[in-house]
């Protein structure tokens, strides 16, 4: 079944089962592997992305929802303000699950641009570190926000 | 020299091949392929009331039997009393952990849908259905009885100004609330089926729409 939505701005076309999650079609098909696979099972964040601007959880997310919707990745997020505030912090260890952090992360601001730090614990709950890199994440958002 | 190192890899995959034998459990150990569970109960018939002479008190027997779903896990995890669902049949805390949110479907970077899809998503066992969402907090169920769900969702202030038509609607037709009988992977459906729940909760109010009492668990 041809699959017609937008990725990062630009439209894409796939030939792909409707219910093929979003993830295997971003990064088997379309060749965007900044998106991670991480639990399967949408327990972990590491493949969070956008949909119309709000987060999903690519492993579990069938493509068909994101029919003539756009999708933003980590790709997708082109110098934004939390990618330069986790180079500055350092913020990553091993690196697996910051996409997904990045991504949460950038829908929150978008909602809250000036975030408290209840905001961003509750906001990133569902984004697991196993390198345990919580500081420097919360750090990272509050420095993007200039709080 | 060739010798002693092929002799070597045999050594060295005869290890490999040790350890892998003592990683498998046993098979007595192995947790079979979770069944599908198919049944969560029966619910009585309407007419399996009708020896109750008293109406007033047939119609508390009727919503005390519509009680068995109302009060069960697959419904009351979604009316909690507090700001984060439940989850499984001891209704623990939603792991992630979220909260309902102004509008009771989160939070802006973590909503239910994040996560919930339009149906239930059977290999990640994540369970969906359109509208996923938590009940308002004045309609929390969790923890209560049968006669104070009863009172509760008679009160139009508690129950979004809904009439009883429009409760008998939302249990007959609402698609969140066909889901407890769909729930997916091995969840234990809501007893009975949304039609035998229908049927009851019109027989009660047909009946006056009288509540149990206290004593009704």
């Amino acid at each position: 079944m041809t699959i017609k939505l937008r990725v990062n701005g630009a439209p894409k076309e796939l030939d792909a089962d409707p219910e093929m999650p979003l993830l295997w079609a971003l990064r088997d098909l379309l060749g965007l592997t900044g998106t991670k696979y991480g639990c399967g099972e949408a327990l972990c964040g590491a493949c969070t992305v956008h949909l119309d601007g709000l987060p999903v959880r690519a492993c579990v997310t069938p493509v068909r929802r994101a029919v003539g919707r756009e999708v933003t990745t980590i790709e997708g997020l082109h110098d934004h303000p939390l990618q330069r505030a986790w180079i500055d912090l350092a913020v990553p260890q091993c690196g697996y699950c910051q996409a997904g952090q990045i991504m949460t992360a950038a829908a929150l601001l978008k909602a809250i641009p000036k975030p408290t730090d209840d905001d961003i614990d509750h906001s990133l709950a569902g984004n697991i570190c196993r390198c345990g890199t919580y500081v420097r994440i919360r750090a990272a958002v509050k420095k993007a926000a200039g709080v | 020299m060739i010798g002693h190192v092929r002799g070597v890899r045999r050594v060295a995959l005869a290890a490999l091949v040790a350890a892998c034998g003592t990683s498998t459990p046993p098979a007595s150990r192995v947790a079979p392929p979770a069944a599908p569970v198919t049944s969560g109960g029966a619910l009585k018939a309407p007419a399996a009331f009708d020896g109750i002479a008293d109406r007033a008190e047939r119609s508390r027997a009727l919503f005390a039997e519509a009680g068995k779903v109302l009060t069960h896990a697959r419904c009351v995890n979604c009316h909690p009393p507090d700001e984060t669902p439940r989850q499984g049949d001891l209704h623990a805390i939603h792991d992630p952990p979220i909260i309902r949110g102004a509008k009771d479907n989160g939070i802006a970077a973590l909503q239910c849908t994040t996560c919930h899809q339009d149906r239930n998503a059977e290999l990640a066992r994540v369970p969906g259905a359109p509208g996923w969402h938590l009940a308002p907090i004045g309609m929390a169920w969790l923890g209560k009885t049968p006669a104070e769900i009863c009172v509760q969702i008679k009160d139009p202030a508690r129950n979004g100004g809904r009439s009883l038509d429009q409760i008998y609607d939302h249990f007959a037709h609402d698609g969140l609330v066909a889901w407890g009988w769909s729930p997916g992977a091995d969840r234990v459906p809501a007893p009975g089926t949304q039609v035998e729940l229908a049927a009851l909760v019109h027989a009660w109010i047909e009946t006056g729409a009288e509540c149990p009492t206290e004593a009704v668990r």
